[in-house]
This record gives C-alpha cells, sequence and structure tokens, in this order.
C-alpha cells in the first residue's frame, strides 16, 4: 500500500531536479503568502467582487496584462536557462530531455500565454474607450474568456511540477507529440488541453470584438473614421474567428490519438504525421499575423500622436491589413516546405508567402511618411515604436528569403530561422505591447509611468535584444540547428553563442527595470489629471483617467476622423457643446459563472490529462451545469443613476 | 457601411420581436458570426476525413461498411425536423406561444430520434462489424466528423429544452423570442453540415 | 434590466399556410434522392459523380440558407453576410488546400 503511494507520487510530481525543488517551494511559499495576506487584510470578498466577478472591459483588460506580464517572466526565464546551455560547448547545465521541454513551454508560453493575452489586454482597455462604447458586445462573454484563458494558462504551467511538460515543441509535430513515440501521454496532454481551454476563450473574444466594432461605434464614427487600432482589432478578430476553429479542431486530433487511440497522426493505422503540420499551420500562421496586426494599430497611433500629424496613407493601411487577412489563409505550407511537396504547391505558397509582405511593406512606408515633417517628441512609448521600424525590417526581410522554397531548404529550422521570428516576435510584438503598455498605463491607473526608468528599460532591451539575435542569423548560417541542446566545441560556434547569451541576459535586464518601473511609478508616478497626457488624438483621450465605470457620461457624436484632436481644436475656437443633462446608464451585472465555469473546466482538463475519467466527465457536467445555469438568468442588467454619474464626473473635475 | 441613414435603434423598432433590443440584435449578428467559424470547424474534420478516407489499415473501407438505410433513415429525420424547427420560427413571427412550443417539442423528439439512429448506427458498425474508432486512420475520422456532428445535435437539444422551459415561464418576449430564433438557426445550420455529410462521407464512399 | 413586454409595434406575420417551408421540405427531399440516383443509380464515372452531388448538396444548402434562415434580415445584414462569406472562403481554402498539398494520400 504504502509502496504504491509511493510509486504514484514518484510518478505524479516531477522529481530529481534541484531546480524543480526550488520550483515546488517558491510556488507553495507564494501561495501561502497570497493566501494570508488576503485574510489579514481582509480582501477575499473585494477580490470577489472587484475582480473575479467583474465584467468591466477595463478591469478585464487589467487582469490579462498582469497574467501576461507574469507569463513573461515564466518565458523569459526559461530563454535565459536555454541560453546559459547554450553559452559554451559541451555544457551540463540542462540536459537533453530538459532543454527539450523548456524550449517547448517557452514558445507555447510565449505565443499562447504572453503575445495573446497582452494584446487582449490592450484592446480590451483602448478598444471601447476609442469608438465611445460603454462596454463590449458581450461583457459576460468576455469575462468568460478571460477565465478560460487563466485556468488554461495555470493547467499548462502545471505540468512542470505535477506530471512533466510537454518535450516536442510548441509546434507539437507528430509522430514524436504522439502515442507512439510520447507512450506516458501526459506532458503532451497537458499542451493539448491547457491550449485548447484558452483557445476556446480566444475564439470568443475574436466574435465579442468584431460585433462590438461592428455594431456599437458611436453616432457619426463610420468605418473608415476608426482610429487605426480600432481597424487593426476588427482585422485580428476576423483572422481569430476564422483561424481558430482549425485549431481547435487539430489539437482535439491530437488529444484523441492519445486518449482513444485514434489514428489521425500516428504512423500506423494509416495515420498522417504529416496532416498534423498541414493542420497546424492553417491556424499558425494566421496565427503570427493575429499578433502582429494589434501591434501595427498600437504603432499607427503612438506614432501620430507623437509626431502630432494624422496618419498617413489611412485608405492603404486599411486596404493592406484587409489584404493580409485574406493571403493569411493562403500561406501556410511555407512552415513545411521541405516536408517533400510537389513543385506546384511549393511555387504557389512561395509566391503567396512573397506577396504577403507588400501590404506589410506599405504599411512600414506610411509609418516612415506619418514621421516624415512631423514634430516627434521621443517619449518612452515613441521609442519602442520608432525601434520597430528598423528592428521589424530586418525581420521582415529575412521572411522574403525565407519564402525562397529552394532557399528554405538550407534555412529551414536553423538558427536562422529562430532569428527571423524573434526579429518579428519581439521587434513587432514584445515592443509594440510595451510601446501599447506605456501609452494606455495613464488611462488604466491613473499616473504616468516613470519616463527616465521607461528609458533605461527601452535602451537595455532593445540594444541587448540586437546583441542577442543579430549573431544569431550568422549561427544560422554556419550551420547551427534549433532545438540542439549542446554542441561541440571547434566547429567555431562557441563565441557566437556567448555573446548571445549575454544579449539574453541583457534582456531580462531591460525587463528588470521595467517590471522595477511599474513598483516605483505605483508609489510615486505623475498623476494624470486631465485624461489626456500625451496630447491624443482619439476619445479614448477625452474621459478622465482611469476611466469611470460607464466611460462616457454622454456618448460622444463623432463627426471626423483623430475625433478627439477635433473636439480640442473645436474648443479652442469656441465651438464647444452645451452639456445635456445626465441620462441613467444601463451596464451589465457582475457574474459569478465564467470564473466557476473556467474552474471546472481545469478540473475537467487535469482528469483529462492523467486519463481520469472520473475526474474529467464529472468536471465537464459541472460546466454544462453552469452553461444551463446562465441561460436562466434574466435579471442581467442594472441602471446607474444620474445622481451617481453626476458625483463621479464631479470628482474628476468634469463639472464645474 | 449601412446604406441608409437609420440608426440601428430606428430600424430596429419596426423588426421581428428578437431584434427590437439592441441586446437582441447584438447577438443574433455574434451568432452569425459564430456559425461562420463553426463552418471552419467542420472543414477542417471534413478535410482531414477526405484525406484519411483511403487510409483503411487492417480495417473495413466506406464501402465494406456503409449501408444506405439507416443512413437515409437519419438524412430524413434530420430534414424534417429542420421544417418543423422552420415551422417554430414562424409560430414565434406570429407571437404564438403554444404554436411555437408545439413545433419546438416536435423538433425535439424528431433530434432524439435522429440520434437515437446515429448513436445506433455507431454500435452496430464498432460492435457487430468489429470495425471500432481505433482500428484505422478512415475510421477515426469517420467516426469524430460524425460524432462532432452528433455532439452539435445533442447540445441543441439542451439548449432547445432550456428555451421550451422558458417560453413557458414567460411567452414570446424580446428575451425569449431571441433565443427561440437562436435555437432555430442553430437547427438549420446542423441541417446543412449534414447534408455535405451525407454526400461528401456516405455517398461518396459508396461511390469511390 | 431588459423590460419584458409584448411588444405591440411590432407586427407579427399574417397566418396562412406556410408555403415557404413547405415548398423548401420538398425541395430539399427531392434534392436528397436525386443525389441518391445520381451516385448509386447511374453508373457516371467517378470524377462527374462526385461533382454532381457535391453541386446538390450546395443547392440544398443554399435553400436552407436562404428559405429557413433569414439570412438576409438584420439592422445591417451585410454584417452576417460578410461572414458567412468569409467563412466558405476560409473552409474552402482548407479543404481544396489541403486535399492539394496532401493528394498523395488520395
Ligand atoms: C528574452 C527574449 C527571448 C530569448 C532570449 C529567446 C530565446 C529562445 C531560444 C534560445 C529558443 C530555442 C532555440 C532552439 O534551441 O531551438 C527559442 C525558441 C522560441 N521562442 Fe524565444 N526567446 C525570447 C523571447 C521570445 C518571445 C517574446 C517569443 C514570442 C512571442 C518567443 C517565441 C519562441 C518560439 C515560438 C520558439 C520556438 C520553440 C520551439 O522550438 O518549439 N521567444 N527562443
Ligand atoms: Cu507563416
Amino acid at each position: 500500500m504504502i509502496e504504491n503511494i509511493k510509486a504514484f507520487l514518484g510518478d505524479f510530481f516531477v522529481t530529481g531536479d534541484p531546480m524543480i525543488y526550488g520550483a515546488d517551494v517558491s510556488i507553495a511559499l507564494a501561495s501561502i503568502a497570497i493566501v494570508v495576506t488576503l485574510t489579514y487584510f481582509k480582501k477575499w470578498r473585494w477580490l470577489w467582487d472587484e475582480w473575479l466577478t467583474t465584467v468591466d472591459h477595463k478591469k478585464i483588460g487589467i487582469m490579462y496584462i498582469i497574467a501576461a506580464l507574469l507569463m513573461l517572466f515564466r518565458g523569459g526565464v526559461d530563454a535565459i536557462l536555454m541560453r546559459t546551455q547554450l553559452a559554451l560547448p559541451n555544457m551540463n547545465f540542462l540536459d537533453a530531455d530538459h532543454y527539450n521541454q523548456i524550449f517547448t513551454t517557452h514558445g507555447t508560453i510565449m505565443i499562447i500565454f504572453v503575445a495573446m493575452p497582452f494584446i487582449f489586454g490592450l484592446m480590451n482597455i483602448a478598444v471601447p474607450l476609442q469608438i465611445g462604447a460603454r462596454d463590449v458586445a458581450y461583457p459576460y462573454l468576455n469575462a468568460l474568456s478571460f477565465w478560460l484563458f487563466f485556468f488554461g494558462a495555470m493547467l499548462f504551467n502545471l505540468s512542470f511540477v505535477i506530471g512533466g511538460s510537454p518535450d516536442a515543441g510548441w509546434t507539437a509535430y507528430a509522430p514524436y507529440a504522439g502515442p507512439e513515440l510520447n507512450p506516458s501521454s501526459v506532458g503532451q496532454n497537458y499542451y493539448y488541453i491547457g491550449v485548447q481551454i484558452s483557445g476556446i476563450g480566444s475564439l470568443m473574444t475574436g466574435i465579442n470584438f468584431l460585433v462590438t466594432i461592428a455594431k456599437m461605434r458611436a453616432p457619426g464614427m463610420t468605418l473608415f473614421k476608426m482610429p487605426m487600432f480600432t481597424w487593426s482589432i476588427l482585422i485580428t478578430s476576423l483572422i481569430i474567428i476564422f483561424a481558430f476553429p482549425t485549431f481547435t479542431v487539430t489539437l482535439a486530433l491530437g488529444l484523441f490519438d492519445h486518449l482513444l487511440g485514434t489514428h489521425f497522426f500516428t504512423i500506423g493505422g494509416g495515420g498522417s504525421p504529416m496532416l498534423w503540420a498541414n493542420l497546424f499551420w492553417f491556424w499558425g500562421h494566421p496565427e503570427v499575423y493575429i499578433v502582429l496586426l494589434p501591434v501595427f494599430g498600437i504603432f499607427s497611433e503612438v506614432i501620430a500622436t507623437f509626431a502630432h500629424k494624422t496618419l498617413f496613407g489611412y485608405a492603404t493601411m486599411v486596404c493592406s491589413m484587409v489584404a493580409i487577412s485574406i493571403l493569411s489563409f493562403l500561406t501556410w505550407l511555407h512552415h513545411f516546405f521541405t516536408m517533400g511537396n510537389t513543385a506546384p504547391v511549393n511555387a504557389f505558397f512561395s509566391l503567396s508567402t512573397m506577396l504577403i509582405a507588400i501590404p506589410t511593406g506599405v504599411k512600414i512606408f506610411n509609418w516612415l511618411f506619418t514621421l516624415n515633417k512631423g514634430r516627434i517628441e521621443f517619449t518612452t512609448p515613441m521609442l519602442w515604436a520608432l525601434a520597430f521600424i528598423p528592428n521589424f525590417t530586418i525581420g521582415g526581410v529575412t521572411g522574403v528569403m525565407l519564402a525562397m522554397a529552394p532557399a528554405d531548404y538550407q534555412y529551414h529550422n536553423s538558427m536562422f530561422l529562430i532569428a527571423h521570428f524573434h526579429s518579428t516576435l519581439i521587434a513587432g510584438t514584445v515592443f509594440g505591447v510595451f510601446c501599447g503598455l506605456h501609452y494606455w498605463w495613464p488611462k488604466m491607473f491613473g499616473y504616468l509611468l516613470n519616463e527616465k526608468l521607461g528609458k533605461w528599460s527601452f535602451w537595455v532591451f532593445m540594444i541587448s535584444f540586437n546583441v542577442c539575435f543579430m549573431p544569431m542569423y550568422f549561427l544560422g548560417l554556419m550551420g547551427m540547428t534549433r532545438r540542439m541542446y549542446t554542441y561541440p566545441a571547434g566547429l567555431g560556434w562557441g563565441p557566437v553563442n556567448f555573446i548571445i547569451t549575454i544579449g539574453a541576459f541583457g534582456m531580462g535586464v531591460g525587463f528588470v527595470i521595467m517590471a522595477w518601473n511599474i513598483v516605483w511609478s505605483a508609489i510615486k508616478g505623475k498623476r494624470d489629471t486631465t485624461g489626456d497626457p500625451w496630447g491624443g488624438r482619439t476619445l479614448e483621450w477625452s474621459i478622465p483617467s482611469p476611466a469611470p465605470e460607464y466611460n462616457f457620461a454622454h456618448i460622444p457624436k463623432v463627426t471626423t476622423r483623430d475625433a478627439f484632436a477635433a473636439m480640442k481644436e473645436d474648443k479652442k475656437r469656441g465651438r464647444e457643446q452645451k452639456p445635456k443633462p445626465f441620462e441613467p446608464i444601463h451596464m451589465p451585472n457582475n457574474s459569478g459563472i465564467p470564473f466557476i465555469m473556467s474552474a471546472l473546466f481545469f478540473v475537467a482538463g487535469f482528469g483529462f490529462v492523467f486519463k481520469w475519467y472520473w475526474m474529467g466527465i464529472p468536471g465537464l457536467i459541472g460546466v454544462a451545469i453552469c452553461m444551463i445555469a446562465r441561460s436562466f438568468v434574466y435579471d442581467d442588467h442594472h441602471h446607474i443613476p444620474t445622481d451617481e454619474i453626476e458625483r463621479t464626473e464631479r470628482a474628476t473635475g468634469r463639472l464645474s | 457601411m449601412a446604406a441608409s441613414s437609420l440608426s440601428d435603434s430606428d430600424k430596429r423598432k419596426n423588426m421581428p420581436l428578437e431584434y427590437t433590443t439592441e441586446e437582441g440584435d447584438l447577438r443574433i449578428v455574434g451568432f452569425w458570426i459564430f456559425m461562420a467559424s463553426d463552418l471552419v470547424l467542420f472543414s477542417t474534420l471534413f478535410a482531414t476525413y477526405l484525406i484519411l478516407q483511403g487510409s483503411i489499415g487492417n480495417g473495413p473501407s466506406a464501402k465494406d461498411l456503409f449501408e444506405i438505410g439507416p443512413v437515409m433513415a437519419e438524412t430524413i429525420v434530420l430534414l424534417v425536423s429542420s421544417f418543423t424547427c422552420g415551422l417554430g420560427t414562424l409560430e414565434l413571427r406570429r407571437h404564438n406561444t403554444k404554436g411555437l412550443i408545439f413545433w419546438f417539442v416536435v423538433t425535439l423528439i424528431l433530434g432524439l430520434i435522429f440520434l437515437g439512429l446515429e448513436i445506433n448506427e455507431f454500435y452496430v458498425y464498432s460492435v457487430q462489424e468489429g470495425a471500432p474508432i481505433h482500428l484505422s486512420a478512415f475510421l477515426s475520422g469517420f467516426y469524430i466528423l460524425l460524432g462532432t456532428h452528433g455532439a452539435h445535435v445533442t447540445l441543441g437539444i439542451f439548449w432547445v429544452i432550456c428555451i421550451v422551459i422558458q417560453l413557458a415561464q414567460r411567452g414570446v418576449t424580446p428575451v425569449t423570442a431571441r433565443k427561440a430564433f437562436m435555437a432555430g438557426l442553430y437547427w438549420h445550420f446542423l441541417d446543412v453540415v449534414w447534408i455535405f455529410i451525407y454526400t461528401a462521407v456516405y455517398l461518396t464512399g459508396m461511390v469511390i | 434590466m431588459i423590460k419584458e413586454y409584448k411588444n405591440t409595434a411590432v407586427k407579427p406575420e399574417p397566418k396562412g399556410f406556410p408555403w415557404k417551408q413547405v415548398v423548401g421540405l420538398f425541395l430539399s427531399l427531392a434534392l436528397t434522392f436525386l443525389a441518391l440516383w445520381v451516385a448509386l443509380g447511374l453508373s457516371l464515372p467517378v470524377p462527374i459523380t462526385l461533382t454532381v452531388i457535391v453541386g446538390l448538396a450546395i443547392i440544398q444548402a443554399l435553400i436552407q440558407l436562404f428559405m429557413f434562415m433569414h439570412f438576409t434580415e438584420g439592422t445591417d445584414p451585410s454584417h452576417q453576410m460578410m461572414g458567412i462569406a468569409f467563412g466558405l472562403f476560409v473552409a474552402f481554402a482548407m479543404v481544396a488546400g489541403t486535399l492539394w498539398i496532401m493528394a498523395f494520400m488520395l
């Protein structure tokens, strides 16, 4: 009996690695600390009422960003561990298995649990405010999306202390990921299920924002008067809606191979490992545009604001995004040119991939023309935006190199590829979300991040990024492949790898400075009393910081692009409109169901990871009960009375 | 985008009940978008099935397995249920709660018959004919494609039951009207998917 | 909270025989049996059979869409039309692309 329990626990918890024990201890300590603090300050009620049950898009946005920053920390630690192992030839810091697990969790976490939620957080905060709306189309669904993401991420992260991490790469290629070569299944199941749960949330977010933007714009804001960030989210939502269903199916089929013994991607039974690659990248390529288009939107806002000009080439910006949304579904094969396709297939996808570079290039020129003759102000967000242009362009140009199918036989799966996609993902997505974070921070919290610390973190991170990834291109051309846990001395790779590792640590330092900036500014940051700290051009800057619960006391009327810039102009000329009396505002009620339902998803998911159907199936039944319960809720709205609106507006100095 | 200068809230005043509130209007559009994305979900399953159709390993082929009788029964039951569901929506538009509930209950019964037939078909194939899901890639693709459709139907049945209860409690209101209308759309959508299963799985399987 | 009321401003649909629904049902059944006959009754070459039955399925789907599904309703039906159109495009890219890329499996 005792022996059995011991054997079970030995399998259940990951054992044998001092780093993991360290992690166990720190997770336990952190959890205890959180519980004790909340209990001591009697904050449980507050946590539940204000955060866990909220349906307010601004609070949901903040929770997304906090979670994304935590996940960025985890993914960053993974990156540093890998780079430490590769710093010198023949290192023994990580063994081969452990290295495999770490690049897998690093890649998955960075894409699914950092890039996506960070973007979702920023769009939750900014989009309703930019279009003059009081919330998103489906506030309840929005909360559900967030909690599904959150619990999916937690499930995935649990893998490294309980049961063991997946190790087949973030792409989870079959047959290695399949049951034949991965018979314990547990790590892979964590991948399929954790990513699935958060993916369902992403799909719902896509529908939510598409409808919000299509139907809830302030009167007068026609499509071609929308801010560019809102446009980028509209197109991103469209891509999410049509790319994620494929991923849902792909992950489910992968899971069924493990749970039901099906033969979708297996070697035996007639399965096709290549089918996995095909389905995965049908989602995977659109996914890279899902994490890029929004930051294109952010840069458009920030560059226009700090160049003090309207955006150059608005219509071409929109057209290129529409073109990207279509083309992004026609290029997926470029990720497996080398699987032995026929020449016409490779030729078609080679061409479509090069074609998609054109709209992207158009956008680069539009930003440059916006800067041209602008009165440029070098704030922290603007620095991130300016640095994006050249650094991202390098990623784009190397992308076109990779798009040439015959040449790709040389670059494929080399460090050159790793450098390429980090140039787009870091110089694009990460610079972009950092830019947006600094830009919208005052709108979220009512104070600014410190500029001096902000600039320090920018310069350290940006320079280190180049130290890290510039040499990596050459390392790839020298023949080092990706996912290689160590290498012998004497190939000439040692010094280059060492420089790269220095860069990686430098980026870590940059991130720490940014974290310090957040802490410092929370205590001593400059308050934003005007609601418009940057001289903004779009509607989110027309309301107080932080935005009141109902966002707009009066729904604004829009007549032009850059609506708020025009309003300020009108005010200067004394053509301000007289304030109207307030009317009660209709708001959705909070609900605990999204949290509970997602927690039940987590329970069910955990059961299926270990094939414990006694746990998985009741979990799913619980989910169904939550859905039915919600169907019978009719009392789901309330009104904010006018005197409360008046009090709030007076407190923010909006009423004299 | 809208050609006319009327605002949405003006337009809503003259529309069927389910569109009259902003909430109803938003949810119906969103539901269309959801169905569009579900279309892609099924297209992925279809692509997978078609690729694996010939990979029969040691198991039977489509031609060996499929029997046209039960398939036609399933198809006709589902087509008729789509029709009765359409009659339900018509009664909804006439604000006739009783008629709506009647046709929805008929639809539910037909839905259950369909599910029963499908479960029986699975049972015959996997147990009696000895062709379970893990025997070959073709069978995996077949069961999962049809199973996903069946799971959608099951979900639809639970959904319609909830709506029938709410209709009985509250009658036709803007909220219940919206729910009934959306459930109707969903039911027709599942019928469309079945038409393609009928064509691309059964008929194709018996031809090739 | 939304007020629940019988909205009298909205005119209910008139009574009468549901022609549209009945015609839709009979068309669907006819197309279903036509496809069955083409597939199993005639022995056309396989590619032609497949083309015809897929064509019939598409027609039947359009019947459902336009006769049963109120596709052209709403404050702005162009939203759902564009949504469905984009969905059809992606679904087509998925199926056709996969069959093309992995034609060696067929
Ligand atoms: C601190 C900055 C970062 C460093 C130093 C870094 C470093 C690395 C390294 C060393 C690898 C593995 C190479 C190999 O052996 O195959 C890797 C893989 C990867 N990284 Fe990063 N990375 C960083 C940030 C990011 C970010 C921000 C993203 C995405 C938003 C990202 C996405 C990926 C992906 C998808 C992979 C592929 C994983 C796989 O092979 O399955 N990385 N990165
Ligand atoms: Cu790609």
